[in-house]
């Protein structure tokens, strides 16, 4: 077969169609410019002529206050970044055990495959809240002894991790299932056993299928690590309670959110980046 | 050519039934292969073909009947499938490539986890294989940059690279494109050196003809002729077959 050449010089009328396309283009930037800045006015004079507009702005969006809460608040965030880095470890850890679980299918494991169910059916109703009043004040309750006092921050982080694991297995559950049974199959008649057939061919695929909504459930553990403030942990949205009492003025709590959004876009963008890049291998194996 | 060993059949199945609920789909399948014949199983879609060749790998539970590989009962209960299956190998229509894998990493995936080779051992087999069907250069490519005709070889190769003592192609060829299939009957064929024991379901006649030893025409789930490749289609004696060949001819 030869090589197709690239065309040294475009027809009239492609050259027409370009101009064309170039005019459209310019003129949907100049309209997209001209209602945004439209819309932004809008929305900013409908806010201030609020009646209420110049108490809240001074109470909630209040510059020097920002800047003097800014240190705790930091402080406290990367207690939160701690927590968050041990629960994301332990929630693929179980969330993959419990999905793992629930496909055995061998009898012995019935009461496993029991258990894994009851847990996500459960932990995915009980709210974080309870879970997390439960932990945090269930556990040392219990007065062990050899437990010595477990830090508010740990048994948050205990608290994330049951609730999360619940959703996250989930996921890998239909990722395991969305892999086509022809792959099983093919490993199985390689003589491949059940346990090396889901380790070695189903795993890795449904792993690689489940990166994105799996990062979206890990955005929204992210700024879910602010609750465990509940339990006492001096983490950024508590510290930013104490700088609002300090000052008697909320804008630490906006200083607060502000930064756990800064926190999430990365994570977003980084999820928005590898589902295109799996979107892309998403025809391998088929032969169609 | 290898010589066909008639000396002791490696797979016999006897009144092989499956059924599901009220609908029979294998009726009662009497087979004999010897090793090194090639078997093409032919008949219409629905007539059992691929439900056979999945009993005979023990995807399928039988219904009733009886299936030996080299005189060993496998149909017998609480026999144990993944041994059966590290000696018979099967390819399927579609999506048989590993696609997390790397090409290499697809055949020597079980050289390696099921027969314990080491990676070097499992690298020269494999790369051995792929030189042989002219792929070597994609050993590292993934299978989504190959054509289908590319992966359908790279998933039988893979299949024969462990020497299984018999080999079940269920339609390889179904889903590729026209222009793609000759490469992989030209495979097939060039296995037939290696005295691989086949039985494909297939329909491809002219390549039936051409490559198989011996064919069995399967309808409404028995086998209604089989005969020697030249014999059975030069002279079909029941009128089903002759019905079935001249429909496929038009």
């Amino acid at each position: 077969m030869t090589e197709l050449q690239p065309q040294p010089q475009p027809s009239e009328a492609e050259l027409s169609r370009r101009a064309f396309r170039q005019t459209r283009k310019r003129k949907s930037t100049l309209i997209a410019f001209i209602s945004t800045l439209l819309f932004a006015a809008a929305v900013w004079f409908g806010l201030i002529s609020t009646p209420g507009w110049s108490r809240v702005s001074q109470s909630f969006f209040d510059w020097p206050t920002a800047v003097a809460s800014l240190p705790r608040v930091l402080e406290g965030l990367l207690l939160n970044l701690r927590v968050l880095v041990f629960a994301v470890i332990g929630v693929l850890f179980f969330g993959l055990l419990l999905a793992v679980l629930r496909t055995l299918r061998n009898p012995i494991f019935f009461p496993l495959r029991l258990f894994a169910r009851v847990y996500v059916d459960f932990f995915r109703g009980l709210p974080l809240i309870i879970v997390l009043y439960l932990v945090g004040f269930g556990i040392p309750g219990l007065r062990l002894e050899w437990l010595g006092r477990i830090p508010a921050e740990v048994l948050g982080t205990v608290a994330l991790t049951m609730t999360y694991s619940a959703y996250v297995a989930e996921v890998f559950r239909a990722g395991i299932e969305s892999i086509h049974p022809s792959q099983r199959l093919a490993a199985r008649s390689l003589g491949l056993s059940y346990g090396k057939t889901m380790r070695l061919v189903v795993l890795p695929q449904a792993i690689r299928r489940v990166a994105p909504p799996l990062m979206n459930d890990f955005v929204a553990l992210q700024k879910d690590v602010g609750l465990i403030s509940i339990l006492g942990a001096i983490d950024a949205v508590r510290g930013a309670q104490i700088e609002v009492a300090k000052f008697a003025n909320f804008t630490p709590y906006v200083v607060a959110g502000l930064l756990f959004v800064l926190l999430a876009i990365p994570t977003v963008r980084f999820a928005d980046r590898i589902s295109a890049k799996l979107a892309s291998r998403e025809q391998a194996g088929s032969t169609l | 050519m290898s010589p066909i060993d008639w000396s002791k059949p490696r797979l016999r199945v006897r009144g092989l039934r499956k059924q599901y609920e009220d609908k029979v789909v294998l009726g009662g399948v009497d087979l004999e292969i010897y090793p090194g014949q090639i078997v093409a199983l032919i008949g219409s879609s629905g007539s059992g073909k691929s439900t056979m060749l999945r009993c005979i790998n023990l995807i399928e539970e039988i219904s009733d009947g009886q299936i030996w590989l080299e005189g060993e009962d496998i149909s017998v209960a609480g026999i144990d499938q993944d041994a059966v299956r590290k000696q018979v190998g099967m390819v399927f229509q579609a999506y048989n490539l590993f696609a997390h894998l790397s090409i290499l990493d697809n055949i020597t995936l079980a050289l390696k986890h099921v027969q314990g080779k080491t990676k070097a051992e499992a690298e020269e087999i494999a790369l051995g294989w792929l030189d042989r069907i002219g792929l070597a250069d994609k050993a590292d490519s993934y299978p989504d940059k190959l054509s289908g005709g590319q992966q359908q070889r790279t998933a039988i190769v893979r299949a024969v690279a462990l020497n299984p003592k018999l080999l079940l192609l269920d339609e390889v060829t179904s889903a590729l494109d026209p222009e793609l299939v000759g490469e992989v009957l030209e495979l097939i064929r060039d296995l037939k050196e290696t005295g691989t024991t086949i039985i494909m379901a297939t329909h491809e006649l002219s390549f039936a003809r051409d490559v198989a030893d011996w064919v069995v025409f399967l309808d409404q789930g028995v086998v209604a002729e089989e005969g020697e490749a030249a014999e059975f289609f030069s002279n079909p004696k029941q009128a089903r077959t002759k019905e079935f060949l001249t429909r496929l001819k038009r």
